[in-house]
């Protein structure tokens, strides 16, 4: 019998599972798939590491700071900060036709870019600081608001909206076009009031390091283990079915699969109303130069670029949508070694069922068609790096779907959050993505929080 | 246990708890949330922490008493004098 018994080994599950298993619960960690990470996973093609999803870490705050998710989750899972391995970002910019706002993990740089390019939304700015929601304060009356409609609330000028809302839609909203107001304050302060970082070894290092202190507490971890079902009786979770047949017994459970996800494993008839699954997906393609980008004058960390009117954040028709992406070079971050290669992401919106219909055959001829065009569209906003391009590599929404279970390839999950983590059974609780913050740093105190407030309970 | 240990296992956690702080110049009498700026996760962790390494159980009325080290220690003394 165990005390908990958590779905997925992402970044959500891994420190759930050390905070139980630190206060002595018997723990079990299950994860389909055969490595760790989920979302943020990692792997090694052609003799070089790459990630799977992450830009950069974002809510980074630098040692010393007491405040703010990162310095509580380094609390609660008995970390210091330099285990992290964090280096922060060289600074990022949101390019748009005609205007270009740079910012750093300093928002004064932000500050200063928006009173430079819109003196007249200074005030209105600064008004919007002084509503943007505290964490403490997160599911308060009211801050369930669209976020567009607060916004625009403060500010007049549609661009500076529309400028402000691209880097936080395309780093956490599961939502079209728009957020509630609580997720827009938790994105704006990680992203824009603390700061984006990176560990020069990427992700597996923080990975690696929520795994060993995971099991040095005696936590037990099962890679290639899917959960078949959920069996249920008398609203409470009786015990949990393995793929191979295993029956596992559990007071409770804990999942990270995703609301839907999770929902479809439970037996029964009595579970609550479906509720509509996430659309946004991604296609990134990664480019290995022979060079530094900063040597080809390529000095950004991000760059956040539409070349339209308006920006569309939105699922495409197409296969993809190239009016808008992300660009990402792992190498500026100021650490005090280079990488052992150049690198720069580039992620776009895309369409999962356009690209889950797709035969064999055609689908490889899609991802390369797509990589050129997507890099392509990425050189009108930084120097043109295509000459130095030694290797190349992939995602679509359908890797998305492999890595993490999430239907269609839901990269930030279903648009409903479920911020108490509560389900229908008394003893079924979920975490990660669909509970509501999102980003490494949001979803290891996801899985802290849901642990805390409904399983160490005694 | 008496007044030294007591506070001695106090330093033990909070420096777990807080490994990155000098808890050196812990003030006996001023609140821990004041000096180590800690939030209400962690005061409960202090709380879990005592049951896990002392077996003690402490209702939440009392957990205001776990204020400062001085409150601490005194509120604490009689519970672990036996230990």
């Amino acid at each position: 019998m165990y005390d908990t018994v958590i779905i997925g080994a992402g970044m959500s599950g891994l420190a759930a599972g050390i905070r139980l298993a630190h206060f002595e619960q018997r723990v079990c960690i299950l994860e389909r798939h055969n490595v760790i990470g989920g979302l943020n996973s990692f792997y090694r093609q052609g003799g070089r590491n790459y990630d799977v999803g992450l830009h950069a870490v974002t809510n980074f705050t630098p040692k010393g700071t007491k405040r703010g998710p990162l310095a509580r989750l380094l609390r609660q899972l008995r970390l210091g900060w330099d285990e992290l391995g964090l280096i922060p970002q060289v600074g990022s910019e949101v390019a748009f036709p005609g205007v270009r706002l740079k910012f750093s993990n300093d928002l004064e740089l932000l500050t200063s870019e928006i009173n430079r390019h819109f003196p007249r939304q200074k005030d209105n700015f600064q008004r919007l600081l002084s509503q943007v929601v505290d964490y403490d304060q997160l599911g308060a009356a009211g801050s369930d608001r669209s976020a567009r409609a607060v916004v625009g609330g403060f500010i007049d000028d549609p661009l500076l909206v529309d400028m402000l809302f691209c880097p936080l839609l395309y780093y956490g909203s599961a939502r079209e076009h728009d957020m509630d107001f609580n997720q827009f304050s938790i994105m704006f302060r990680a992203i824009f009031m603390e700061g984006l970082a990176r560990p020069l070894a990427g992700v597996r290092l923080i990975l690696k390091k929520l795994v060993s202190k995971f099991k040095a507490l005696g936590g037990e971890l099962r890679l290639r283990t899917g959960v078949n079902r959920i069996a249920v009786k008398e609203g409470a979770v009786e015990k949990v079915v393995l793929d191979n047949g295993t029956e596992l017994e559990t007071r409770r459970v804990l999942s990270s699969a995703g609301w839907r996800e999770t929902m479809r494993l439970c037996d029964g008839d009595d579970q609550p109303a479906e509720q509509p699954a996430g659309k946004l997906s991604f296609i990134e393609t990664i480019s290995v130069l022979d060079t530094e980008p900063r040597a080809m004058g390529h000095k950004q960390t991000i760059v956040f670029f539409n070349d339209s009117e308006k920006f569309h954040y939105e699922k495409p028709d197409a296969l993809t949508d190239l009016r808008s992406g992300v660009i990402c070079s792992p190498n500026n971050f100021v650490y005090d070694q280079p990488l052992a290669e150049g690198v720069m992401r580039t992620t776009a919106l895309a369409n999962f069922d356009r690209w889950a219909e797709l035969d064999e055959e055609s689908y490889r001829l899609e991802k390369l068609r797509w990589y050129d065009r997507v890099v392509a569209s990425a050189v009108r906003f930084v120097p043109d790096f295509r000459s130095a391009v030694i290797e190349t590599d992939m995602f679509t929404p359908t890797t998305i779907r492999r890595f993490t279970g999430h239907e269609d390839g839901a990269i930030y999950g279903a648009p409903k959050k479920r911020y108490d983590g509560r389900t229908h059974l008394d003893n079924l609780f979920i975490c990660g993505t669909d509970q509501g913050m999102v980003g490494i740093i949001g979803a290891i105190v996801s899985g802290i929080t849901i642990a805390n407030q409904h399983l160490l309970k005694a | 246990m008496i007044a030294d240990d007591i506070r001695q296992a106090i330093v033990d956690i909070l420096s777990d708890i807080t490994p990155d702080d000098d808890l050196t110049e812990l003030k006996e009498d001023v609140a821990f949330a004041e000096q180590l700026d800690l939030d209400s996760m962690d005061f409960l962790d202090i709380v879990m922490e005592l049951r896990k390494r002392y077996r003690i159980q402490i209702p939440e009325e009392d957990y205001p008493k776990l204020a400062s080290m001085k409150s601490t220690v005194e509120y604490l003394e009689p519970v672990m004098k036996e230990l």
